[in-house]
């Protein structure tokens, strides 16, 4: 499973993905989102979303020092909080940037592949592939 | 009952260049927040009658306790003196101001003051810097002045920034904020009200979690409404933008034309919400935290004066509003010549509304030869728009008496020259796009802040469909209507939503999961209560509706459902002040 951008042509810029998806964990806000829209330049030049791409050999979990990122057989990775050390070794490491930092419980923000995100985005941006991973499982 | 962070408020003292923060629930648990809460810190913080660029003047931003909670409670309210009517200013911006606002951990800020040297506020969490801002001051364009601060400044991508532009500077009366380059708080000249206080801009960003009474309650709310934004109204909405009431305006006959001589004219076609979306939309955004994303912007390539095959490609925001004042008051007759009237009007961070008003009535005081060209020093003539791209760098330079008074707004100016009969400003602002009929002008002459959204009586004008009650019936449905209102804007909701939210049973269940309690009758009683704080601070500062002040103009071209009457609009005046002594003092 993971979420893929579809058509980021049509993005507005709206963040209810953001916003759903830290709906979706019992709050609301931003600090714990685990997805991200963002300007790309202003906003005369479009946006930018920032997701996961649930890697199968995941640079966020190679460099963690205590193995709080869990590697899933079908692609990415699951936090085991507990763990977690706040080094920020995978916000560095991850090659598209989606490893966000909640500042408020010094933790990443890591997706969980549960596809509210695409549910909730009223343009049809995003795309919530359930296929995704199966074939090589 | 309110988690703190949605009562903090921070005050900024420019003159000091130090700020505090408050924590203030005895404000937002009263009156929920926007402009309940701006009012009631208005009345604290500011002297009465106070000159507007006096640095005890005080600018309240204020967002609302469902601010990035729910689908489009998007906006922020500014409240201060205006420097355009002397009196109440309140405008009403989206973009990212609001979330911003509200992540950055406040309910509401207040800027008091003024610094010695033009800064510029950065505001993340809990940290206030002034910076040096002599080097972005002068710049020519607003557009300009927002790139500089985002390539200095964190949270990328992220951030609402805020600025004026050189009328601002100029201290222009109509000068506007510019908000995300395509948001504004347009109106009543919080521009000039920044630049009186040397400052510049501000970049606001934060993000945080707001803890919630019952999260499953709230999830299954925020889905009925989000539900209901994809009504077929809100589509419009995102289809057209709000330009889609082009043509059916210019259909009854109320789309004001060449200064309200005419209101229905072939460019209509050229300027309307289709031709636009068809030629020259760009792209659509949204103001955080709505799904709706009615902000359309062009895409408009224009060939370079000098280099062969070489386009300059401008992205030009384009509404409703501006259409009117900036197209079909000036007699504009193609979209081209609009959108350049646009951009500039941008760029020079004016109120695209005030703007074009005040070119028209000057267009038709120099056809009247009631003034020169020795006055307006450009032959401005109906739909030459090179003309008034040339009188809007005029307003913002002031290289004469005449556009000295011209920037103090068509209120001013047509009282040293003349044409107050056609100078079409209500409570001393420049009139909305609608002649509907008399509820939309008593609307706008009588309402707080003298805005088409006030009180919506431009939308009572085309459901009565000329069946007017008596004026004292059509005052009351206006007063309770604004009164109602104050729900929106001290929620903060934007007005589009306004089905949504003033459907009092969506306002009741979204307050319940951030732990507010409130009856129908409650929230309606806090409407009239607000509305009634805003009138009883007119007043305090000299405002009286007088009939004598309509510009006649009204009453000259024909409404959709005929002439407006004299006597009634009279009779309604008279009323409402009879209410006014005896209800909102
Ligand atoms: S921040 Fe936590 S999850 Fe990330 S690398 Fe460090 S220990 Fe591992
Ligand atoms: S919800 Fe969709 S349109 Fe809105 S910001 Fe997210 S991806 Fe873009
Ligand atoms: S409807 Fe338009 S103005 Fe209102 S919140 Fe949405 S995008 Fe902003």
């Amino acid at each position: 499973m993971r979420i893929e951008i579809k058509d980021p042509d049509r993005c507005v810029g709206c963040e209810i993905c953001m916003l759903a998806c830290v709906r979706r964990q019992g709050f609301a806000g931003l600090a714990k989102s685990k997805i991200a829209v963002h300007s790309s330049g202003g906003m005369e030049k479009g946006f930018t979303v920032l997701v996961c791409r649930a890697c199968f050999d995941p640079p966020c979990a190679a460099v963690c020092p205590t193995n709080a990122l869990e590697v899933r057989k079908d692609g990415g990775v699951n936090l085991i909080s507990e763990k977690c050390i706040g080094c920020k070794n995978c916000v560095e490491a991850c090659t598209v940037n989606a490893v966000f930092w909640d500042s408020e419980t010094n933790k990443p923000n890591i997706c969980t592949y549960c596809g509210f995100c695409a549910m909730n985005c009223p343009h049809h941006v995003l795309y919530f592939n359930k296929e995704w991973g199966k074939r090589d499982v | 009952m309110f988690e703190d962070k949605f009562s903090r408020v921070l005050y900024i003292d420019l003159s000091k260049k130090s700020f505090t923060i408050k924590s203030r629930p005895d404000l937002f648990e009263k009156w929920l927040g926007g402009t309940g809460v701006g009012i009631q810190i208005l009345k604290e913080e500011c002297p009465k009658n106070v000159d507007p660029f006096s640095p005890d003047n005080t600018v309240i931003f204020a967002v609302g306790p469902i601010t990035s909670l729910y689908p489009l409670a998007s906006k922020t309210i500014a409240i201060f003196k205006s420097p355009l009517t002397g009196n109440l200013g309140e405008s009403h911006a989206g973009g990212r101001s609001a979330v911003s606002i509200m992540m950055a951990g406040y309910g509401a800020i207040v800027i008091k003051g003024k610094s010695d040297i033009p800064v510029y506020l950065s505001i993340f969490d809990n940290e206030v810097r002034f910076h040096d801002a002599r080097a972005i001051w002068g710049i020519k364009d607003a557009i300009t002045v927002g790139k500089i601060i985002r390539q200095k400044e964190t949270f990328s991508g992220q951030r609402s920034i805020m600025r004026i532009g050189r009328a601002g500077e100029n201290l222009v009366s109509f000068a506007s904020l510019n908000t995300e380059t395509y948001r504004h708080f347009g109106r009543l000249g919080l521009g000039a009200v920044f630049g009186s206080k040397n400052l510049k801009a501000i970049v606001i960003a934060g993000k945080r979690t707001i803890n919630l009474s019952d999260p499953k309650a709230y999830l299954r709310i925020y889905k009925n409404i989000l539900d209901e934004t994809t009504s077929s109204l809100m589509k419009k909405y995102h289809d057209l933008g709000t330009a889609a009431n082009v043509l059916p305006l210019h259909e009854i006959g109320g789309l004001p034309i060449e200064n309200l001589n005419r209101t229905s004219y072939e460019g209509a076609i050229e300027l309307s919400g289709e031709n636009l979306a068809q030629n020259y939309l760009g792209r659509r955004i949204a103001c955080t935290g709505c799904p709706v994303a009615c902000v359309h912007i062009a895409a408009f390539r224009d060939p370079h004066e000098e280099e062969k095959y070489f386009y300059k490609t401008s992205m030009i925001g384009y509404d409703y509003e501006p259409i009117y004042s900036l197209g079909t008051m000036l007699g504009i007759k193609d979209a081209k010549g609009f959108l350049k009237l646009m951009d500039r009007t941008e760029k020079l961070g004016l109120d695209a509304m005030s703007s074009g008003v005040a070119l028209a009535w000057a267009t038709e005081m120099l056809n009247k030869n009631l003034i020169t060209e020795k006055e307006t020093l450009v032959k401005f003539s109906f739909g030459n728009w090179e003309r008034y791209i040339e009188g809007l760098e005029n307003i913002v330079s002031m290289p004469n008496d005449f556009y000295k008074a011209l920037a103090k707004g068509t209120s001013y100016a047509s009282k040293i020259y003349g044409g107050k009969d056609f100078a079409l400003n209500f409570g001393k602002n420049e009139m909305p796009g609608y002649h509907t009929g008399p509820a939309a002008h008593l609307g706008w002459f009588l309402g707080a802040r003298h805005s088409h959204l006030d009180n919506a009586g431009y939308s009572m004008d085309q459901s009565l469909k000329g069946n007017y009650p008596r004026p004292e019936k059509l005052i009351d449905n206006l007063i309770e209507e604004e009164a109602n209102r104050q729900i929106l804007s001290s929620l903060v909701v934007c007005f589009f939503a306004r089905a949504i939210y003033l459907n009092f049973d969506n306002t009741i269940n979204c307050l319940k999961t951030i732990g507010i309690d409130l009856t129908k009758e409650e929230l309606k009683e806090l409407g009239m209560e607000i509305y009634r704080q805003k009138m009883s601070y007119k007043t305090q500062e000299g405002w009286l509706p007088n009939f004598q002040d309509l510009p006649k103009r009204i009453f000259e071209t024909s409404a959709p459902f005929g002439k407006i009457s004299e006597e009634y609009m009279n009779k309604a005046i008279d009323y409402f002040r009879k209410r006014l002594e005896k209800d909102f003092r």
